[in-house]
């Protein structure tokens, strides 16, 4: 069977039960292809196993990444480029650099995760997402389970742990692509 | 798990199902606009209109056509300029210092907050930029740009420039927050469409799915969003009060301003966001989402930036008075009994005492008189960066200079035509992009709603 294009859906209606089903079905041995949801369930990443986002590396390089820029842009047109006295200051005050180089570190650091962010979630306008469930984006949870990564178990056998650990609803959904 | 105290007030009340907020939200996009929305739009294009007749008279003749003169410099466009600014500052601190300190009040007015902060900002920066007098050479002179002088450079020593670089960075950092927030209501809107409006909302989600991954990551943007736009919002009046208080002019010469500047921004900010929101929740039928306990939060921090702005006008006297330098001392007494008398007491009655009415319970819950008072507040906040501004310069150091200020026509039409903006925005905001963040909303329905703290 081709990986990623037919699934069963487990339909959940409160996060506190997809939280509990999920822990079920993992330590069941199925393997869960994605979870959807209409808002941020807390925990729902660790249940699922995910790592821990590096996005704050990511703000903090590009945060450095403005810091340097900033403080050498101003070093090298006050300093270097054009030295002038400005009210008794040296020719690159550093103290009169400070307000400058906040903001370009939070800009860059801002703008840099935002893009990350962005790119490593495949979000663009033009984007076309797989839509699992219309209700996804409304009041219900889906579990997405891959039945190619669960041969093993067969389908009877993913709809009966799917209901027992509280899914209001078990479906079906194939994509073309 | 999120636990809430019982005896706590829910903060979304009348038994709302996820299904329900989905539906109350979206509905305000999908149905046709109301007569009251048409009238406020029909009204705000008007002001808009009438206001850029003296906007192109300005940018044709020049800014001779405003009441300054050589002692009075800056007036109304500054006054202006910093009392926009202000406004915008609530919305960045609902958004990012509540979410810092985990208050789950602010997630039904962050969205229209912070769209309020977008709009303010805006018309805070046409200010300084007609008052270029040739904005369409201002780049030249605001941004670090080569040019035939070889290159001369801006002047990092000025705190205009610096502002230059705080308005712009909170300004698109401010955008991005908010976007990265609609994205996922804009999907909820896409998921309820079809046809034309499908594709429109569509594009503006972004392809967003709502998977556990791209949530998990989501939330650490919006954390370090944040994390980030919390200093820079304090970073941004404080600039703009180097402004004033980096000049040795008396009564700017202050090293009081950067607190005092971010309070009165908040105090301001804050009177805006309840001016809107009462109005909106009204408009738009979400009473349940914007609750009396939402209004009662908000007063309580407005009387605590009011009075933090009380004492910090009152220290300034003081400090005035014990330095004994003669200019300082007069550039004070001249606020209150001088001929701008009425203005510096305005300041005081609309920021100083009537915030202090709402330690009255009943008032600080009554939806009228919290909306007067809001009102009241943005006039007296008004009238503070007029005194700061127009007092400390229109009686300079030579008394054959001293003189009065008068606004003209085009001074009033510009001020008209930033009101014209903002309202404008911000009705096509309420119309076309949901009012309120459904996503956070939801995540608290469980812990915080009438249905679950029975």
């Amino acid at each position: 069977m081709e990986r990623d294009k037919n699934f069963i859906l487990g339909i959940y209606e409160d996060e506190d039960v997809l939280l509990e089903a999920v822990t079920q079905l993992r330590q069941g041995g199925v393997r869960i292809h994605e979870v959807f949801s209409p808002f941020p369930v807390h925990g729902l990443d660790e249940v699922l196993g995910y790592k821990r986002s590096k996005l704050p590396i990511a703000a903090f390089l590009f945060g450095l990444l403005g810091t340097a820029l900033a403080l050498l842009m101003q070093y090298y047109m006050m300093g270097i480029d054009w030295p002038m006295i400005i009210g008794g200051k040296d020719f690159a005050p550093l103290p009169t650099f400070i307000p400058v180089t906040f903001e370009l570190t939070v800009l860059l650091s801002a703008f840099g995760m935002v893009g990350v962010f962005l790119i490593t979630s495949n979000l663009k306008p033009w984007g076309q997402p797989r839509i699992f469930d219309l209700r996804i984006t409304d009041d219900k949870h889906v579990m997405a389970i891959d039945m190619a990564n669960n041969a093993g178990l067969g389908e009877q056998k993913i709809t009966d742990i799917l209901k027992s650990s509280g899914a209001s609803e078990v479906n079906k959904k194939s994509f073309d692509r | 798990m999120q636990v809430t105290s019982s005896i706590r007030e829910p903060l979304i009340t009348g038994g709302k199902t996820l299904k329900d907020i989905t539906h109350d939200v979206s509905r305000q996009v999908e149905g046709k606009p109301s007569l009251g929305w048409l009238i406020g739009l029909l009204v705000s294009v008007g002001a808009l209109l009438l206001g850029s007749i003296a906007l192109a008279a300005t940018l044709w003749e020049g800014i001779g056509m405003w009441g300054l003169n050589k002692t009075v410099g800056w007036a109304w466009d500054i006054t202006n300029f910093v009392w926009w600014v202000g406004i915008g500052h609530a919305g960045t601190l609902i958004s990012a210092v509540l979410l810092l300190f985990r208050q789950k009040w602010r997630m039904a007015i962050n969205r229209a907050a912070e769209a309020m902060t977008i709009f303010a900002v805006i018309c805070a920066a046409m200010f300084p930029v007609i008052h270029m007098g040739r904005p369409w050479l201002g780049a030249y002179w605001a941004l670090p740009l080569p040019n035939t002088f070889g290159s001369l450079w801006v002047n990092f020593n000025s705190p205009l420039l610096w502002d230059v670089f705080a308005i712009s960075t909170y300004f698109s950092v401010s955008l991005v927050f908010w976007y990265i927030g609609l994205i996922p209501d804009f999907a909820t809107i896409r998921d309820r469409a079809t046809g034309f409006r499908k594709v429109i909302y569509g594009a503006l989600s972004f392809g967003w799915d709502g998977a556990a991954r791209t949530w998990s990551r989501y939330e650490s943007v919006a954390l370090i969003l944040a994390g980030l736009a919390t200093p820079l919002v304090l970073s941004v009046h404080t600039i703009v009060s180097f402004d004033f208080a980096t000049s040795v002019i008396p009564g700017w010469h202050t090293t009081i301003f950067p607190p005092y500047f971010v309070a009165g921004a908040i105090f301001s900010g804050f009177a805006m966001v309840l001016s809107l929101m009462i109005v909106t929740r009204k408009v738009f039928k979400l009473e349940d989402y914007i609750t009396i306990g939402h209004i009662e939060l908000m007063n309580i921090v407005i009387i605590i930036t009011g009075s933090i702005v009380g004492i910090a006008y009152i220290t300034e006297f003081f400090i005035a008075w014990y330095s004994g330098v003669a200019a300082e001392q007069y550039a004070f007494i001249n606020r209150a009994t001088g001929p701008y008398w009425w203005a510096y007491w305005s300041m005081m009655t609309c920021n100083v005492i009537s915030p202090q009415l709402f330690w009255i319970k009943k008032i600080r819950t009554s939806i009228i008189a919290t909306f007067i008072l809001s009102i009241v507040v943005n006039i007296g906040m008004w009238f503070e960066r007029f005194v700061i501004i127009v007092t400390s310069l229109h009686r300079d150091y030579l008394p054959s200079s001293w003189v009065m200020f008068y606004p003209t026509w085009a001074d009033v039409g510009i001020y008209l035509f930033t009101f014209g903006l903002f309202f404008t925005l911000f009705l096509l905001f309420a119309k076309f992009f949901p009012v309120i963040n459904m996503a956070e909303i939801k995540s608290i329905v469980k812990s915080s709603s009438v249905r679950t703290n029975k």
